[in-house]
């Protein structure tokens, strides 16, 4: 009796529609968030990710409503993230329906939010996404939505991160999203140790392998990956079951 | 059945309320005292910090017309906080008091073990429970907290296990606590709140 590895969805939206790129750029539809958010609930997802990759201030109303219709479809819990600068942003997607708010971009600049964060709605509730790239013996964090490098080290960011109030670290491989070439274990493991908090891996996910690799030698606690559930390259009831049969403790769906 | 949701502002009440409405149950949301004395079945969600929880009971005048109604035998669900607050004290907010309905206190889970206690765990019950009636014993549940009564003096149905033995599902004659969210447990959870239900009814 241990905790479950979770298998997390995740859907990239512009407005009420989901899309997807590769390491970051060249969107393409990838589907009706609603409709995908019914199908993973069903199919056995331990939680749901929705991040508005525009963040564009006038679509705002629409990602909010994106969040009450996908949050009235779930039995199971939803972060959301894109765009959250301020408490007031916050207080929105919560009353909306997501459980947890993802940061990044403006807590690199502004760290004392996820503090008021935290306070406010618990460490529980704050996820701090690290975009990770890798340059040279280390790994820088990237912001912008993976654009900018904000010259920081992604471990000592994680670790203030975490002194600051997170809950849990959304770690993404810039160099690996979008790739499928599996996920960056290295990347993950060193994150995972790092800090006292869950670390969900994403970013290079295709095989059922690569899940069973980040499991046992990244030490993530969850992993997240997008287009190979939204094309039906995988579905997360029988990755589960691959994962069972490799020992790795997970939720099976009834 | 009438279901009055006290909602002190915490996170998780509307989907405590839409799983509720799911399975059929008439739902009230409300933070005056009044409604509380009035009700028919409680359920208090509640996520975030243990003061802000017993401040804002205080503060809406909640406190002692729920100590009263559930002493009257009103059916009442605690959901995460809402178990916790059930006890005498919490180690996240020293000094002040809880409802202490029960006895016991909330410490804090230990540091050996990633912290918060997030995802999905499965538990042990230990005594026959009104609440886990019908559930699969293998069946998982959804957790998200740092704290959590880890001496409760008999009034555990179910333990979870991270870092330490704690209370998963308490029952005492009209009242129950869920340290897990069963709004957001997927089948299993809707189990859990049908069960409390038909208690109520």
């Amino acid at each position: 009796m241990s905790l479950a590895h979770r298998i997390i969805p995740c859907l990239d939206t512009d407005g009420d529609r989901v899309v997807k790129g590769v390491k970051f750029v060249g969107l393409r539809d990838a589907g009706d968030p609603v409709a995908l958010a019914a199908r993973y609930n069903a199919e056995g997802a331990d939680e749901l990710v929705v991040l508005d990759i525009a963040a564009a201030r006038d679509r705002r109303p629409t990602f909010l409503q994106t969040i009450r219709r996908v949050a009235a479809e779930l039995s199971i819990p939803l972060t959301a993230g894109g765009g959250i600068r301020a408490l007031e942003d916050a207080r929105a997607v919560v009353r909306a329906g997501a459980d947890k708010i993802a940061v990044n971009t403006a807590v690199v600049a502004r760290p004392e939010l996820i503090s008021e964060l935290s306070r406010e709605f618990g460490a529980q509730a704050v996820v701090l996404a690290v975009d990770a790239k890798r340059k040279g013996d280390h790994w820088d964090v990237m912001v912008r939505g993976g654009r900018e490098s904000a010259s920081l080290d992604a471990i000592e960011w994680a670790r203030a991160g975490v002194s600051h109030g997170a809950g849990e670290i959304l770690l993404t491989s810039v160099d690996r999203d979008g790739t499928q070439c599996g996920f960056d274990v290295a990347l993950t493991a060193a994150i995972s140790k790092a800090v006292s908090v869950p670390v969900i891996a994403s970013g290079g996910a295709k095989l059922p392998e690569h899940f069973v690799e980040i499991f046992r030698e990244g030490a993530a606690d969850a992993a997240l990956a997008a287009s190979i559930f939204h094309d039906e390259v995988q579905s997360i009831r029988t990755l589960k079951q691959f994962l069972a049969a490799n020992r790795i403790e997970v939720r099976l769906p009834c | 059945m009438k279901v009055t949701i006290i909602d002190y502002g915490a996170g998780n009440v509307p989907s405590v309320e839409r799983a509720l409405q799911r399975l059929g149950a008439d739902t009230q949301r409300t933070n005056i005292a009044d409604d509380v004395a009035a009700a028919r079945a409680l359920v208090l969600p509640g996520v975030g910090h243990f003061a802000a929880l017993m401040r804002a009971l205080g503060t809406q005048n909640i406190r002692a017309a729920l100590i009263s109604a559930i002493q009257k035998g009103v059916p009442y669900l605690g959901i995460c906080l809402g178990l916790q607050a059930l006890f005498e004290s919490s180690e996240e907010a020293p000094g002040l008091k809880g409802l202490g309905l029960l006895s016991g206190n909330v410490s804090a889970l230990p540091a050996n073990v990633k912290l918060p206690h997030m995802g999905w765990n499965q538990i042990a019950a230990k005594l026959d429970s009104k609440l886990l009636q019908g559930i699969d014993p293998a069946a998982y549940f959804y957790f998200a907290h740092s704290y959590a009564a880890l001496r409760s003096n008999g009034s555990t149905i179910a333990t979870c296990c991270h870092g330490t033995s704690f209370a998963a599902v308490v029952e005492a004659q009209n009242i129950f606590g869920v340290q897990f969210h069963p709004e957001k447990s997927g089948d299993a959870g809707a189990r859990v709140l049908e069960n409390f239900l038909r208690i109520a009814a």
